[in-house]
This record gives structure tokens, C-alpha cells and sequence, in this order.
């Protein structure tokens, strides 16, 4: 063993045998190899036909196209809101009547066991009410939107996204494959966070972790639906009205891009100054996206994923807040008593003290902040049984006052604020570093919060509420 | 400092990778360019039974996976989908390095059958760290619904290696592709890469270079690769070196440094 | 023998041969390795939408990449 040669040595021999040749090497390296499969390819592959239509590219011609390429883009976004909207209306309220039966029917045998009031309270109303809500409110919507995501990711769509995109990104000075990892945050944030590692460069993969939660993920997607089919298509007809909401949502998902870019190029001016780096994205062919693979992956990988992490986490939660709403210290509960408290700003917000706090017990998932609300709302007077988005509308807006602009705030703050604790976590472990972390927090969140409150202020300065 | 790697076996480097040593279980690895239906490949040899996780030390998805064949089990590891292996990026420098130290039993190259220069040149590259290469020449029905026709044998001629046409979407061809990677991992079959031939200046040069990476750094690494990695002044790959051998021999890394 | 453009320059649909790459370090290494090593020919494929990035067809492969690099790979044009 000659312990005394290291490697090192060796590249020192090397440079002296070449010299000073050593520029053009890698040129001549990749040349000769790329002329070496030029020659196979020449040998072993023929064409029995000459002319043949080039499919990919007649496609390309229109969804890339100067005048086509956007309205195809948030058409397909449209058209996917809107068929999960729609086919998730029927699936929910078959799904919430059921559970609710079977929570009736929970309620008797525990009635029936003269089971204390106080454990019936917590498993029946607070965990069983939490699991059923999560259930019925996510699965459907989430049943339907995955798959369609992932057809449209498996025939190879997403790439021209980025393609159509990348304009706006470079703008930033963002990376153009940021688009695709916002792609990912539609499915989950976290999930986007994680798909940022295909971005190369640190400084514009940092910019595409922090911006990752201003596109609304599957968790919120099901509040930013009940609450746009609420207030914007409450009146109209069941179609017409699934129509209107749809809009709504995607002007909010636009509106969710516009400030990712707005925050993207805020990022690279400020604290992450520093020029694009190269970017290069391949446009691979269409392909037939297999149907069966896509069912089972999206239901498998995304579908049930989701769901029992947010079943998990919605359990403790359920119980939590009964037991917040059922605990009295002096003459309240600790549920109206932090409410109250939270009240004063959450006005500013045009928000109540009942939906910030939902946001803030909704850390761990977002999944459950619009349950926690309505269970926060029906713990403190009578149980109700939420069947039907009528029962909803009484709830919200007879009961408890809501208008137009707390939809809105609602909505918008649903969109901007903290990541949920599993993509904070995600972030954590990507980036290893806790003040990027808490950045990714900090940002969104003032950033919902000035909105709202500019949103509020204006509204009630201009008499609109 | 001097660090040798006369010492360095398969089995040991293995485990810097988190896969099994050489004898328990076959490794093969899986490479090819993005957009291949790599993992389409993937997914069809193994099922269900993989997981993913990242390279160690490395934010870099890893997928694992195994199948048994002929009664014997063989775990499959998904390399990162790159266009080369000049570790320009983290995902190249991943894809090479566990070729070039895990040493895999056999190694698959996915290519796409209707863009074959781009992918052969990926396969050459791999043809040049390992021995036990199969070409996997994928997408063969969007290649013949291209007219297009592939003269399988005439390629596997011209590489030195077996290729096997596969449809992995629809299952064409994947049994004889694990007959083949069963075949190569346990020796039945014996490929003999034909190799790139550089100008002549760097032929020369490479072999005046290669007598000397023998004698430091033995043969289980290919010395045709590593001298030509070292004319190219591929600092990454030095640093590799390093790193792996310390990593393996902390021990006597250690006595050498103080030493 | 036509003078050196920049790759940027081309119309869509237009064909050139690689002449020269006016780029050093990692940006030249990863523009060789996707095959654009002299000789290579090219086919302006398409602009995106707002004109930027472009996609080419390099060895067969549909690849794009925004002005900046474009710019840094010279060719002659040919029919």
C-alpha cells in the first residue's frame, strides 16, 4: 500500500501531461461522445415512412400560442374548479347526512349507556363532529380534483405551463420551474415545498419555498369553495351558481399568482438580491395519460395522504375545542373569552375573533379551520345540524353577522397566511435553517393581514358594508 | 495528507449508500435522461414494493424498489433523471457517484426509442464506469407509431451491451428485460462495452495516465474513466474520492492524517 | 461561409448549425452536455407566449431556455 500517493497527486500528473490544452478538453470529450451516438443512432435506426404529422407539435401550436396559450391555461384551471365544485356538491351533503345520522345515533347509545354528559360532549361532539366534517367537506373535492391534476400532469401538460409562464417568472427573478412547483402546491403545499429541489440554484429555490403557500392547497381549497358557493352564487340557481363560484375561485388563484410574483420579485430586490440563473426545461412529447395508473396513484398517494393526516389531526382538534367551548373560567367559556380577546384585531381584519382564532387552532392543518369555526360557532348556542350550505348561510349570516366582506377577508386570509404545520415542518427539513422557516410564516401572514385590513378600511370608509 | 484506496471493496462502499452488500442481495441501477418513462420502467418491474426517501446527505429523491426473479431478489435503485454524468448538478453527481462507488451488479440504461442520440449518449457515459450495462430502449410502440424502426441487434453490436425494446405502459418486453438484468447481475452474460474514442492527443494522453491511477487507486474503479476524469481536471470526482474512502475507513483515514 | 449569429436571433422554424459557444464555466458545461457542441444542428422551434423563453429541437429533444443563454450560443443559419 503506498500510503504517501493520494488522488490529489494524480490530477496534478494529468494537468502536466495535457498542458495547456486543458480549455478546449471538455468541448473535445462531450463532442466525441455525442458524435459517437450520432453514428450508432445513423446506423440502427431508419424511417419507414417520411411524411408523418407531428401531433406534438399542431398541439403546441395552440396551447403555447400568443393568442391561445393563456385562455387555455385558466380555461383548464376553470374547467377543473368547476367540474370539482360541481361533482363535489352531491357526494358532500350524501357524505355529511350520513355521518350526522350516524352521530344522532352515537348520541342515543351513549344516552342510552347513561354515559357521563362530559365524555359523550368530547367524543361525540368535539372528535366524532371534527371527523365528520373533515370527511365529508374534503373527500369529494379532494376525490376529484387529484386525479384530474394528475392527467394533466401525466399527458405532459405542466412543462408548457412553465413554458407560458416563465416571461413573468424571469421578471421576478424567479426561476421558471417555480411554476411548476406552485403546480405541486395545488395538490399540497408541502408537496411543493419538497418539489422546489428541482430549482437548482439556492437563492431562487428559496424564493420558490417561501412563496409555495400563496397558491391554495387541497386543504383550503374546500373553505375557499363552501364560502365562494356561499356568498358569491348563494342566490342563483344550482348550476348557474356552481358556474359563478367557480370564477371566483380561479380569480382567486390568479390572484393567489399575482402575489406570488409580487412577493417573488420583493424577495430578489431585498433579502435574496441576485441574477436568474439558467434555466433550461424540456417540452417532452404528449403522451396518453394511463387512466388506471392515474386513479390509483392519486387516490393511493395524494387522496388518502391527505385525508388521514388531516383525520389524524382533526380528532385531537375536535376535542380540544369542545373542551375549550365547555370549560368555563368566571362568568365565560375559554373558547368566547379568547374570541374575545382576539375580537378588536380580527375586526380590523373584517374578520370576528371566532374565524381568526379557527386560522390560528388551524395551524397543524388547514383542513380543519373551517370545521373548527362552525364548531366553535353551533358549541356556543344549539347543536345544529349542518346538512346543506342553507344551513350554512343561516349560520353564518343570520347568526352570526357575516357580510360580504367577512366572505372576502375570510377567503383572502385563507389564502395569505402561515403554511400549515406539516409544510412549515417540510420547510424546516429542507432548508435547515429556523429563520427561513419563520419567514416563511411571517411573510404570508402580513401580508393577509394588511390586505384585510386595507380591504376593511376601504370598504367602511366608502359606506360599503 | 495520503489517502490510499488499494483497500477499497464492493461490499464496504455499499453501505455509504444504504443498499445491501454484494452477496445477500443483487443491486441494479436504474439510469436514463428525464422524459424516458423511467420510472414508468420502475414502477412496472417493482409494483408496490418500493419506497422513496432521499440520497444520503443529498436533497435528492431516491426511490427504491425490488422484484424477485428465478427465485432470486433484486433490489433496484432509481438513479436521478440526467442528461450526462459530468456531475454539472447535484442529481448528475448523485447518478455518478453511486455507479462509479456502489458498483451495482448490473446497470440499466432507459432510453427513449424515438430520440436515441440523446440517450445513447448517457449510455456511453455509463458503458464507461461499469462493465454491466443493459440498454433498455423504452417507448418502442411511440417509436413504431413514429415509423420509426430500431435494428436492436445492430445497436447491441455497435454498444457492446444487450438491449432489450420495451413498452413499459402496456408491459411489452419486461420480462425478457429482467431475464437480461438476471443474466448480467449474475455473470451468465458478460458485456463488453465498446468505448468512445477520444482524439488522438487524448487517447494518448489517457493511456499515459492510466498505468499510473492503477497503481493508487487499484481496479475496482475503472481506469480508463478515472484517467480520463483526471485529464478533464474533474475536481469533483478527486473530492469523491476523499470522501467515500474516509467515509468507509474512518479509522485509518484518521492514523493518516495524524500520521 | 455565413457570419456567426446568436441562436436568439433566429425566426421560428429557422435551422442552424452550432459554431461556437460564447460561455464559460458551468453555463458552457451544461450547454455542452445537452448536445450543443459545434456541428450540432438546431431548429428554432417556437417562442412562448411573451416571446421568452424559446424552445429548439436539439438532437431531438424539445428544449428551452430563456434569452440569456440563447444569446451565448453561436450559429450560422442554414436551410
Amino acid at each position: 500500500m503506498n500510503s504517501e500517493a493520494a488522488v490529489g497527486n494524480l490530477l496534478e500528473e494529468a494537468k502536466g501531461i495535457i498542458g495547456d490544452q486543458q480549455a478546449g478538453i471538455r468541448d473535445g470529450i462531450v463532442k466525441s461522445i455525442y458524435d459517437t451516438s450520432e453514428n450508432i443512432t445513423k446506423d440502427v435506426v431508419s424511417y419507414t415512412s417520411v411524411h408523418r404529422v407531428d401531433w406534438d407539435r399542431k398541439i403546441d401550436n395552440i396551447i403555447t400560442s400568443p393568442i391561445w396559450g393563456f385562455p387555455i391555461m385558466f380555461g383548464l384551471l376553470a374547467v377543473v374548479f368547476w367540474i370539482t365544485i360541481a361533482g363535489a356538491n352531491y357526494p358532500s351533503e350524501f357524505l355529511a347526512t350520513q355521518l350526522f345520522w350516524v352521530q344522532g345515533r352515537l348520541t342515543e347509545l351513549f344516552l342510552a349507556l347513561s354515559a357521563p354528559e362530559w365524555l359523550h360532549g368530547f367524543l361525540v361532539l368535539g372528535v366524532y363532529t371534527a371527523l365528520a366534517w373533515v370527511v365529508s367537506v374534503m373527500l369529494p373535492p379532494m376525490a376529484i380534483f387529484f386525479p384530474l391534476f394528475t392527467l394533466l400532469e401525466d399527458a405532459g401538460y405542466l412543462p408548457r405551463v412553465a413554458f407560458n409562464l416563465d416571461r413573468f417568472f424571469k421578471k421576478a427573478g424567479a426561476h421558471g420551474k417555480q411554476a411548476l412547483t406552485m403546480s405541486m402546491g395545488f395538490g399540497c403545499n408541502a408537496a411543493g415545498v419538497i418539489a422546489c429541489r428541482i430549482i437548482e440554484s439556492p437563492r431562487e429555490r428559496l424564493i420558490a419555498t417561501l412563496t409555495n403557500t400563496f397558491v391554495p392547497c387541497n386543504g383550503r381549497f374546500p373553505t375557499i369553495i363552501a364560502l365562494a358557493s356561499l356568498f358569491i352564487a348563494g342566490s342563483v340557481s344550482v348550476t348557474l351558481g356552481s358556474f359563478i363560484a367557480t370564477l371566483g375561485v380561479a380569480g382567486l388563484v390568479v390572484f393567489g399568482i399575482a402575489v406570488t410574483l409580487f412577493v417573488s420579485w420583493l424577495l430578489s430586490k431585498t433579502l435574496l438580491k441576485g441574477e436568474p440563473s439558467s434555466f433550461t426545461l424540456e417540452l417532452p412529447p404528449y403522451r396518453k395519460p394511463q387512466v388506471g395508473q392515474v386513479l390509483v396513484r392519486s387516490v393511493i398517494d395524494r387522496t388518502i395522504f391527505v385525508l388521514s393526516r388531516a383525520v389524524v389531526i382533526a380528532a385531537p382538534a375536535g376535542g380540544l375545542v369542545w373542551i375549550m367551548a365547555n370549560t368555563t373560567i368566571g362568568d365565560s367559556t375559554i373558547l368566547a373569552a379568547a374570541a374575545n380577546w382576539l375580537d378588536p384585531f380580527a375586526g380590523l381584519m373584517g374578520l370576528d375573533g371566532f374565524i381568526l382564532m379557527a386560522f390560528i387552532l388551524g395551524l397543524p392543518a388547514n383542513e380543519i379551520v373551517f370545521p373548527i369555526l362552525i364548531m366553535s360557532y353551533v358549541s356556543g348556542g344549539t347543536l345544529v345540524q349542518m346538512e346543506s350550505l342553507a344551513d350554512l348561510r343561516h349560520l353564518l349570516i343570520d347568526q352570526h353577522g357575516w357580510t360580504w366582506l367577512t366572505g372576502l377577508c375570510t377567503v383572502i386570509f385563507a389564502l395569505c397566511h402561515w403554511p400549515c404545520g406539516t409544510t412549515l415542518f417540510t420547510i424546516q427539513r429542507e432548508q435547515k435553517n429556523w429563520r427561513w422557516t419563520l419567514l416563511a410564516a411571517i411573510i404570508p401572514a402580513s401580508i393577509g393581514v394588511i390586505i384585510c385590513i386595507t380591504i376593511t378600511t376601504l370598504a367602511r370608509a366608502l359606506n360599503l358594508v | 495528507m495520503g489517502l490510499t484506496y488499494q483497500s477499497t471493496g464492493r461490499s464496504t462502499t455499499r453501505e455509504i449508500f444504504n443498499v445491501p452488500n454484494a452477496g445477500s442481495e443483487l443491486v441494479i441501477a436504474l439510469a436514463g435522461n428525464p422524459n424516458t418513462g423511467k420510472s414508468t420502467v420502475f414502477n412496472a418491474l417493482t409494483g408496490l414494493r418500493q419506497h422513496t426517501g432521499n440520497w444520503p446527505g443529498k436533497t435528492v429523491l431516491r426511490a427504491e424498489g425490488s422484484f424477485i426473479h428465478g427465485g432470486r431478489r433484486y433490489t433496484l435503485i432509481d438513479l436521478p433523471g440526467t442528461y450526462s454524468l459530468h456531475a454539472n448538478s447535484v442529481e448528475e453527481e448523485v447518478a455518478r457517484d453511486f455507479l462509479c462507488f456502489a458498483n451495482p451488479d448490473a446497470t440499466v440504461v432507459v432510453a427513449d426509442g424515438t430520440c436515441l442520440e440523446r440517450n445513447l449518449n448517457l449510455a456511453l457515459q455509463v458503458m464507461e464506469i461499469t462493465d454491466n450495462v443493459i440498454v433498455c430502449v423504452n417507448l418502442i410502440d411511440e417509436a413504431r407509431r413514429k415509423k420509426m424502426h430500431i435494428n436492436i441487434q445492430k445497436l447491441s453490436k455497435a454498444l457492446g451491451v444487450p438491449v432489450v425494446p420495451t413498452a413499459a405502459r402496456s408491459g411489452e418486453g419486461l420480462s425478457e428485460l429482467m431475464d437480461t438484468i438476471s443474466d448480467v447481475a449474475l455473470g451468465r452474460v458478460m458485456p463488453k462495452p465498446v468505448l468512445v474514442r477520444y482524439s488522438d492527443e487524448m487517447e494518448k494522453a489517457i493511456a499515459q495516465m492510466e498505468p499510473k491511477v492503477r497503481e493508487i487507486i487499484g481496479t475496482h474503479i475503472n481506469t480508463r474513466w478515472v484517467a480520463l476524469r483526471l485529464i478533464d481536471g474533474d475536481t469533483k470526482l478527486v473530492q469523491a474520492m476523499e470522501r467515500y474512502y474516509k467515509e468507509q475507513n474512518p479509522k485509518q483515514a484518521d492514523l493518516e492524517v495524524l500520521a | 461561409m455565413n457570419k456567426s449569429t446568436p441562436l436568439n436571433r433566429l425566426g421560428n422554424g429557422c435551422c442552424a448549425l452550432v459554431t461556437e459557444l460564447n460561455a464559460q464555466g458551468l453555463t458552457r458545461r451544461r450547454l455542452l452536455d445537452l448536445g450543443l457542441v459545434p456541428g450540432t444542428k438546431v431548429e428554432v422551434i417556437r417562442r412562448s407566449p411573451l416571446g421568452d423563453p424559446i424552445a429548439f429541437n436539439i438532437r431531438g429533444a424539445i428544449i428551452a431556455f430563456r434569452k440569456e443563454e440563447a444569446e451565448k450560443v453561436l450559429v450560422v443559419q442554414v436551410s
